[in-house]
């Protein structure tokens, strides 16, 4: 039957200085040495990373009450809008946000050089932020218009909060067609001319629990270089299985992360403004998970290497856009990390947009936070949906 | 008068065109090839020493082609602070340029072979890449 271990019994060896942590990268080696039985007998936790952009991000920003007072109808940040229907001082400054005089995509491919996710770079990073508002004015908020700047530290709030992240699996883009296309998975060259991915694959938090088994409501994180937390299951949360043409399991497939902390305490390294040539803009979020080793199963699970972890071609040219299923086969991470790629008998170049070397950072970091003694892991008060739950996307019809 | 220094970019229905010898030929051009390279999609670049009294003619025929022409001088380089490693720009790269190392996964900026065709500036998500003029 192996270990059985509870969370008390992993904090009470965290806290002694004593619990054995690797990432999910080192405990890959160790079961291959030593097998499952004795490994998991030895390990506590293993730790995971990821560093790449999270469309679905965003901060609750409260900036403090002016003289006189005002309700703020309408916000910008350094010309960006976020949205302020929520309380009087309060916004929500989404990732995606673009100014509104950006040219976006009028002239195509738009360079979406600043949005919402560099604002939140730009506070996360001390720097000050020019603050705009509207009101209509009020009895109580007769303010009607207000023109200042913050810093983070000057504003009485900042949370993140991003309702999707963490995606578990993720398509490998490529285009079938003659032209040069732009999508949110970087530029594809036409005539398969490249071949996008961005998960970190064996490193990547979700792919290592693909039960959920572990991951839950208030399990604490690395989020954004400072401590956060998993509050639900995100948004298109869809955790399967992916499977081959004979049906065999070769992966997970679309669980996600509704994820919040205090950008306070996080970090410019960990939170990058970025953008999408033919896009928009987004930010790059980097977020780790430890994962506690409960029992042997888990850790069979935590020690999938890029040789067993597959994702799917998906051609973004016709099928992505247009809604159309199916793929143009499964490629495992240790091919797509290889440089190259075969498709239909032709080889095709691969890059990742999500960085390997930052996530190896990432899953380090949070081991050494949880070796010193500085983060304890927390048992979910609620497990999210996983794989059994048989949660698949709904698609939105155009009715009369 | 000192040759131009230029920088040529070629797509797949132009890398296969005997240009040099046109430039030479027919314009009477002293050309010398400082750097040339044609990637797998079949996509070259080329930095020539560009000399000779029919100099703007011979560009003109090279635009005519459908090939790009800047001048070179300007430099990339890359803001290390800024760059996350993440490998977007790598298959955009045709001097092979911006590598990535494996096993690490880290991504190599390696400023001789650039040949400033500007594309990492296009594609790199966190804008790591610069001009410098």
């Amino acid at each position: 039957m192996g270990i059985e271990r509870t969370y008390a019994e992993i904090n009470a060896r965290i806290k002694s200085g004593k619990a054995v942590v690797l990432t999910a990268e080192e405990v890959i080696g160790k079961v291959r040495e030593q097998g499952l039985t004795k490994t998991a007998a030895e390990v506590d936790v293993v730790t995971t990373g990821t560093f790449g952009p999270m469309c679905s991000s965003g901060v609750f920003l409260n900036f403090g009450h002016s003289a006189p007072r005002m309700r703020m109808t309408r916000v910008w940040l350094n010309n960006v809008p976020a949205y302020t229907g929520v309380a009087a001082v309060d916004a929500y400054l989404g990732a995606t946000e673009i100014p509104e005089d950006d040219p976006a995509n009028s002239d195509f491919p738009g360079e979406f050089r600043y949005g919402g996710g560099h604002v939140i770079e730009d506070l996360v990073s001390g720097k000050r932020v020019k603050l705009k508002a509207l009101s209509y004015g009020t009895d109580c908020y007769p303010r009607k218009e207000i023109e200042t700047s913050i810093t983070l530290d000057e504003i009485n709030e900042a949370i993140l909060f991003n309702p999707r992240n963490g995606y578990q699996n993720y398509n490998c883009a490529v285009n079938t067609s003659d032209k040069t296309i732009y999508t949110y998975m970087g530029t594809l060259k036409p005539r398969l001319g490249n071949a996008h991915y961005s998960t970190s694959g064996q490193l990547s938090p979700l792919m290592k629990d693909p039960n959920f088994a572990t991951i839950g409501i208030g399990t604490r994180i690395f989020l954004g270089g400072g401590i956060g937390y998993v509050v639900w299951n995100g948004t298109q949360h869809f955790p399967g299985w992916l499977k081959d043409s004979e049906g065999n399991i070769v992966g997970s497939a679309g669980g996600t992360l509704a994820v919040l902390g205090d950008l306070k305490q996080m970090k410019p390294q960990w939170l990058r403004g970025t953008s999408f040539r033919g896009y928009g803009a987004t930010l790059t979020v980097g977020l780790g998970i430890p994962i506690p080793i409960l029992n042997e199963e888990i850790l069979r699970f935590a020690a999938l290497s890029d040789e067993e972890l597959h994702a799917p071609i998906v051609d973004y040219s016709n099928n992505y856009p247009n809604r159309v299923g199916g793929n143009l086969g499964l490629v495992s991470y240790a091919q797509l990390k290889s440089g190259k790629i075969t498709i239909d008998g032709k080889e095709v170049p691969t890059a990742p947009l999500s960085s390997y070397p930052k996530a190896r950072e990432i899953a380090h970091t949070l081991k050494d936070w949880i070796q010193k003694g500085d983060f304890l892991l927390t048992e979910p008060v609620q497990l999210l949906p996983g794989p059994d739950a048989g949660l698949t996307g709904k698609t939105l019809e155009i009715r009369s | 008068m000192a040759p131009h220094k230029i920088v040529l970019r070629f797509d797949s229905t132009t890398s296969d065109q005997p240009i040099i010898y046109h430039l030479v030929k027919d314009y009477d051009l002293m050309v010398n090839i400082v750097k040339a390279q044609i990637n797998p999609h079949l996509e070259g670049t080329m930095v020539l020493d560009l000399d000779g009294e029919k100099y703007e003619e011979g560009i003109d025929y090279l635009r005519r082609q459908g090939i790009t022409v800047h001048p070179l001088n300007q430099e990339v380089v890359r803001n290390n602070d800024r760059c996350t490693s993440c490998g977007a720009c790598t298959c955009h790269c045709p001097a092979g340029a911006l590598y990535m190392e494996r096993p690490s996964m880290q991504v190599h900026f390696n400023g001789d072979k650039c040949v400033v065709c500007l594309q990492c500036l296009k594609v790199c998500p966190v804008r790591a890449m610069e001009v410098r003029i």
